[in-house]
């Protein structure tokens, strides 16, 4: 298990070191930045001054190394709107995006796990059916729609939950609830999928023959190598809630780094929006090696690979 | 006679299918006394291991199950409550499966799913299971048993697996074993240790062992006595001995001479063999279902065959007024 995280450790870094990479190049190949920076109408003479000062006229992967470098060390260089670092920047908005994906993750996993198992028991029967239904309506319904809707419903005519802002654990209910809702039904039917194979598998027919009542059979059984896959699945769905929580930051007026990543875009602030991506993509290298681990631990096959 | 530990009568399996009802089970009636062997012999698809699975209750949902009368140490399995049910599996009557490699769960050690119905049946401690599966794993012949225990299923060959599911049975000391071909799907060198074994932990135990195979070698070693099953009926039954000098049913003849003997099987000279097919069971069947293959078949085969008893417990399903002579050219 040691050998194995050790490795993952390894492999993990390697993929960061790529992505920073790739984090980097995005924004220099889409469009010249000392351009953007001065502005369209700027002069020749400007632009020139400007790509000195930011150091952009030197070759690529010198600006890369030393870029990297600094970022190590926790220097994602100063905004060109706020009189703050991105580091700084992303630091006090980070909080509120976590949060926000933390809640939403484990609405979707309340939601989908118990549906899924519940739907794989009951398969072909009008349980089964309504979860299918729900789990169709939660994929086919924009998360922003869905958002607004619930504005409408419970902000506006019901005056239960406040609509906007960050100030309160209330503010982060209906945001985490339409993440979550929509992450959900791909859970649920990865675990309702995995349920109805692992159930007719012959070991839970020896857990039957040990005389064990079903709830231990579903869930110590059953559900220990159902899980696997979902496992893998949350990770990557709490990485898309962090990522898509541009959206539902922007439609519940969150202070997030998803609202955050929203201005930046709309200001050309490209040290922030490079810094966001990085550490985007950092989350996905994170996430993936915690479920790499996280599956090692329910599953011993996987230790040996 | 003291109270059988199994007693069936007329069980009867029915499986929905795409094209009708499969009658996988028709009529088979089994007893067996503590501390006897019986082993029910029959090819692929007689119903054997679906008679073993129907007594565990462990059929598929589809399944439909009847019987006149099935019943375990006195206790009716017909009418049982699902809890009365869980409190004997595993604790009085265990079963072992055909498949080794599949019937362990591959998420947790062996030492859990091993101590798992001892601590579930309430029989003692957490110590003492764990004690008992380390003297258990080393009786079914498994060397450092100790270490075995925090190993997971897949550290472990086939022939390993079969002896942990042996030992897993075998926990909470039960009255009744049934094993469904527990050697299929191992090598077979492997296969004459495991049911060596297995007739070993029986004597020295006094359980009832239901043992169903296909390998009339086995079954002349190890069993009291046989249920010989054909398309879902058993056709003949007995004490082994009788069975095997007397067969009554042109099937258990047929079987017999497929069995090669050392020494006395002749060099190049065929063993028997069965012609034609297994009919299909979709749908009913009236009559001997084995009359396509017989032959000795003659009219009355048509109609529903009687059961015609013999002195000691001898039982067979067919007209034949006399015993069945081998078909074989020479006969030993």
């Amino acid at each position: 298990m040691l050998r194995f995280t050790l490795r993952r450790l390894v492999l993990a870094a390697l993929v960061g070191i790529a992505v920073s990479f790739i984090a980097f190049m995005l924004l220099r190949v889409s469009g010249d930045l000392a351009i953007a920076l001065a502005g369209e109408d700027a002069s020749p003479a400007d632009v020139e001054r400007i790509r000195q000062e930011y150091g952009l006229n030197r070759p690529i992967i010198v600006q890369y190394g030393e870029w990297l470098w600094r970022a190590l060390r926790g220097d994602l260089g100063r905004s060109l709107f706020y009189p703050e670092s991105v580091a700084n920047l992303i630091l006090t908005r980070l909080p509120v995006t976590l949060s926000l994906a933390g809640m939403g993750l484990v609405v979707a996993i309340v939601i989908a796990l118990p549906l899924g198992i519940v739907a794989a028991l009951r398969r072909n029967t009008w349980v089964d059916r309504t979860a299918l239904g729900i789990a169709v309506i939660g994929q086919a319904m924009p998360n922003f729609w869905f958002g607004l809707l619930m504005i409408f419903v419970f902000g506006l005519a019901l005056g239960w939950l406040p609509i906007s802002g960050s100030d309160s654990f209330a503010h982060f209910i209906m945001p985490a609830i339409t993440l979550g809702w929509f992450s959900a039904p791909v859970l649920m039917r990865l675990t309702r999928g995995g349920m109805v194979e692992v159930m007719t598998s012959d070991y839970i027919r020896t857990a039957h023959a040990k005389g064990l009542p079903a709830r231990v059979v579903v869930l110590k059984h059953a559900l220990r190598n159902a899980i696997v896959p979902v496992v893998a699945l949350c990770s990557v769905q709490f990485g898309n809630m962090l990522s898509g929580s541009v959206v539902i930051e922007t439609v519940f007026a969150l202070q997030g780094i998803g609202y955050l990543a929203w201005e930046a875009i709309s200001r050309r602030d490209f040290p922030v929006v490079q810094g966001i991506l990085l550490l985007v993509a950092l989350f996905y290298v994170v996430l993936t090696l915690l479920a790499d681990i996280a599956n090692a631990w329910l599953d011993p096959r996987i230790r040996r690979g | 006679m003291s109270t059988p530990v199994l007693d069936v009568r007329h069980l009867a399996v029915q499986i929905p299918v795409a094209d009708g009802v499969l009658h996988a089970v028709r009529d088979v009636s089994l007893t067996v006394a503590p501390g006897e062997t019986l082993c029910v012999v029959g090819e692929s698809g007689c119903g054997k291991s679906l008679t073993s699975l129907a007594v565990m209750g462990l059929l598929p949902s589809t399944a439909r199950r009847t019987a006149e009368r099935m019943s375990f140490a006195g206790e009716d399995l017909l009418t049982i409550t699902p809890s009365r049910l869980r409190a004997l599996r595993g604790n009085r009557m265990a079963m072992i499966f055909q498949e080794p490699m599949t019937s362990l769960n591959p998420a947790w050690t062996i030492g859990d799913q091993l101590t798992e119905p001892f601590l579930r049946h309430g029989k003692g401690s957490r110590r003492q299971a764990v004690d008992r599966a380390v003297q258990l794993l080393e009786r079914v012949g498994i060397a450092a048993a100790g270490r075995r225990l925090v190993q997971y299923p897949h550290e472990l060959s086939g022939g390993l697996r079969q002896r942990v599911m042996i030992a897993m049975a075998l926990m909470c000391g039960p009255d009744l074993i049934l094993a469904d071909e527990p050697t299929t799907a191992l090598d077979v060198t492997i296969q004459a240790e495991i049911l060596h074994l297995l007739a070993e932990l029986q004597r020295e135990m006094g359980m009832g062992l239901l043992l169903v195979t296909h390998d009339l070698g086995i079954v002349a070693r190890v069993a009291h006595r046989v249920a010989v099953m054909y398309a879902g009926e058993v056709v003949e039954s007995g004490p082994t001995v009788t069975v095997f000098n007397d067969p009554r049913h042109p099937y258990t003849r047929g079987l017999i001479d497929c069995i090669p003997i050392p020494a006395r099987s002749r060099p190049g000279v065929p063993l028997g063999t069965i012609p034609g097919l297994v009919p299909n069971l979709v749908g009913g069947i009236e009559g001997c279902a084995f009359r396509e293959r017989c032959a000795f078949a003659t009219a009355p085969c048509t109609r529903t065959v009687p059961v015609s008893h013999g002195g000691d417990g001898h039982a067979w399903r067919c007209v034949l007024p006399e015993g069945v002579p081998s078909l074989l050219e020479n006969p030993a």
